[in-house]
């Protein structure tokens, strides 16, 4: 396929999972429309979603999940070392996600309360990049495959990769939807990064932030607007720790 | 401009034929808030009875239906060493009912920039062309303040408008395609009497504005405070989260982004609505931004909307909706900026 009358490299990936639901590897096996253009971009040399091949001969790796195992570290230690880029695929890749809240326990509490008498091993949930250097991030839970075939078109005609740096609430009144604020719902759009679509928000659902925070997000106002509309500190805590993406966005309950 | 009475009923015969061979957008509820108001915006209706036009306003404006918050400009077809470009700016004739005076009056300054001005955009002209604009009077909301502004009445930019006389509608057509529609129903010549109530009707209107904001004198104010400490005061607050410039029935910036289809073969030339209050507004190729600090972008948006327009045109381009003051989840709204601007000047002499 030639662009321009170029013809571009192709992409060697390798798609990786950890401790996750693969949800962000499923998507890029969605939107069927433009699957087969999107593939066409690629050399799959390893992704068991969408090839039963398995090689080690990859440029790319996406890496989907948190760690939180030993062997987890040794694996992706090890497809750091082959990949010439290693890209964190999803909000668990990146801000640990939903298993982070894990850390928020006592470990043991936590292996007795979801393996009771058959304990495993396991260790405290760290982002890919507490583990090994990562090339690029591509948040979301899911991530966008929108956003994902965009990335992948900028990787192969050579253009600079963006996202959005203002947050959500640009996507969401583009959409012309009613501020969740105005119907009573908590929402982290005003602090987290657009290039979803404000597709929670366009359902009447608050944003819970899986995408991490907004440039320049402005935490203290936030934190005051919460307040002014009579939401309680535990319960913005317990929204703003639920992905694991907002660090920043300290909530003083006391 | 002619002058027709309507009752009420053929009015209702007016709408329901427009909508019967038009696509027909007008205020709807779209939602109800958690203090039990109901929420509008214009939404597309399919029969005179989804209209609610006692609403009080629409939380977003009419703008995105001339200006889309993403438009296709063009597309762009490659072949193995060739490209063709293909521009299309075909609207379908439409009609919006119900549309606010102040609302109108935002078009018209739309119509300044993308239609008399030095660049005038087909795309716009082609969408404000095919819509037919019915216009109609109302109470104003408490936090309103056009009337200030001038902008409480509008006299162009609409097909027809509607002065709400309890049982009938006091018409002032603007077009000779709204006089040949309303051929087609019953209107009369207005009486002395419904002269009579017409004035009345606007006196009670102009007199019912509970929000005032003085702004005859803002854009000389604005040049002389340029480095007032009201600006950090008030940029502190903000979110940078731009919904001020979305749902503001007059701003118009927009950003243009050149995207290629995942397929190679084509790419698309897309206009976004973009807000001068979001963090990378003013940042250029290379990575300089011209504008960091909150603080200052909240104050340009200020100058754009009270200064250089006043400077340059002889208006002002906000029309004293206050949509962004209610959208702004930190409060930030015109009077109040205004107003502190006002006192901090005060204080100075």
């Amino acid at each position: 396929m030639k662009y321009l009358g170029i013809d571009p490299e192709k992409i060697k990936i390798g798609s990786f999972d950890f401790t996750c639901c693969e949800g962000c590897q499923l998507q890029l096996a969605n939107k069927e429309d433009t699957l087969v253009d999107f593939l066409n971009l690629l050399e799959v040399v390893n992704f068991r979603e969408i090839s039963s091949y398995r090689g080690e001969d990859y440029d790319i790796a996406l890496i989907e999940g948190a760690i939180s195992r030993q062997d987890e570290v040794e694996r992706l230690k090890r497809i750091r070392e082959q990949a010439k880029v290693l890209v964190a695929l999803g909000t668990c890749a990146c801000f640990g996600g939903v298993n982070q809240i894990k850390n928020k326990f006592e470990i043991e509490d936590v292996v007795r309360e979801v393996y009771g008498d058959d304990p495993v091993e396991t260790l405290p949930v760290r982002k890919i990049s507490d583990v090994v250097k990562v090339d690029l991030e591509i948040p979301g839970c899911p991530v966008s495959k929108e956003e994902v075939e965009k990335i992948v078109v900028d990787l192969v005609t050579g253009a600079e990769i963006n996202f959005p740096k203002y947050p959500v609430c640009v996507e969401c009144r583009r959409k012309v939807n009613t501020c969740v604020f105005d119907l009573g719902l908590l929402c982290l759009g005003p602090i987290t990064r657009a290039g979803c679509g404000a597709v929670c928000t366009s359902g009447k659902t608050a944003c819970i932030g899986c995408r991490g925070p907004a440039e320049e997000a402005n935490y203290e106002e936030f934190r005051q607007v919460l307040k002014e509309h009579g939401f309680t500190p535990r319960e913005a805590r317990e929204r703003i720790d639920f992905y694991g993406g907002l660090p920043e966005m300290v909530i003083d309950e006391s | 401009m002619i002058y027709k009475v309507i009752g009420k009923d053929e009015f209702r015969k007016l709408i329901e034929g427009l909508i019967e061979s038009n696509e027909t957008f007008g205020p709807r509820q779209v939602d109800t808030g958690k203090d039990g108001q109901p929420i509008y915006q214009f939404r597309k209706v399919d029969s005179f009875d989804d209209l609610e036009l006692d609403y009080n306003y629409t939380a977003s404006s009419l703008k995105n239906f001339f200006l889309p918050f993403k438009e296709l400009l063009s597309r762009y077809a490659f072949t193995d060493d060739d490209w063709e470009q293909g521009i299309e700016y075909r609207v379908n004739p439409r009609v919006i009912v119900g549309a606010r005076a102040c609302d109108i009056n935002a078009l018209n300054k739309l119509d300044d920039i993308f239609i008399r001005g030095a660049f005038p955009s087909p795309y716009y002209m082609a969408r404000r062309n095919n819509t037919f604009l019915i216009g109609m009077d109302h109470m104003p909301p408490e936090d309103c303040f056009c009337e200030s502004l001038g902008e409480l009445t509008v006299r162009q930019g609409f097909n027809l408008f509607c002065t709400d006389l309890g049982d009938r509608y006091y018409l002032s057509i603007n077009s000779s395609k709204a006089f040949n529609f309303l051929k087609k129903v019953k209107t009369s010549n207005p009486t002395a009497e419904d002269d009579r109530k017409w004035i009345e009707r606007r006196q009670l209107i102009k007199s019912s504005f509970q929000t005032e904001v003085e702004t005859d004198e803002l854009p000389d104010l604005l040049d002389i405070e340029f480095s007032s400490p009201i600006w950090k005061k008030w940029g502190d607050k903000c979110l940078n989260c731009g919904v001020c410039a979305m749902v503001c029935p007059t701003c118009y910036c927009y950003g243009v982004e050149e995207t290629i289809d995942v397929s190679l073969k084509q790419a698309r030339k897309e206009r976004q609505q973009y807000s001068c209050t979001v963090v990378d507004f003013a940042e250029v190729a290379g990575g300089h931004n011209f504008r960091p600090l909150k603080e200052d972008r909240l104050k340009y948006r200020y100058y754009h909307h009270y200064h250089g327009f006043a400077e340059n045109a002889d208006q002002q381009i906000c029309v004293g909706c206050n949509r962004c003051g209610r959208a702004c989840l930190p409060g930030i709204n015109p009077k109040d900026v205004i107003n502190d601007l006002i006192l901090e000047s005060g204080d100075d002499v």
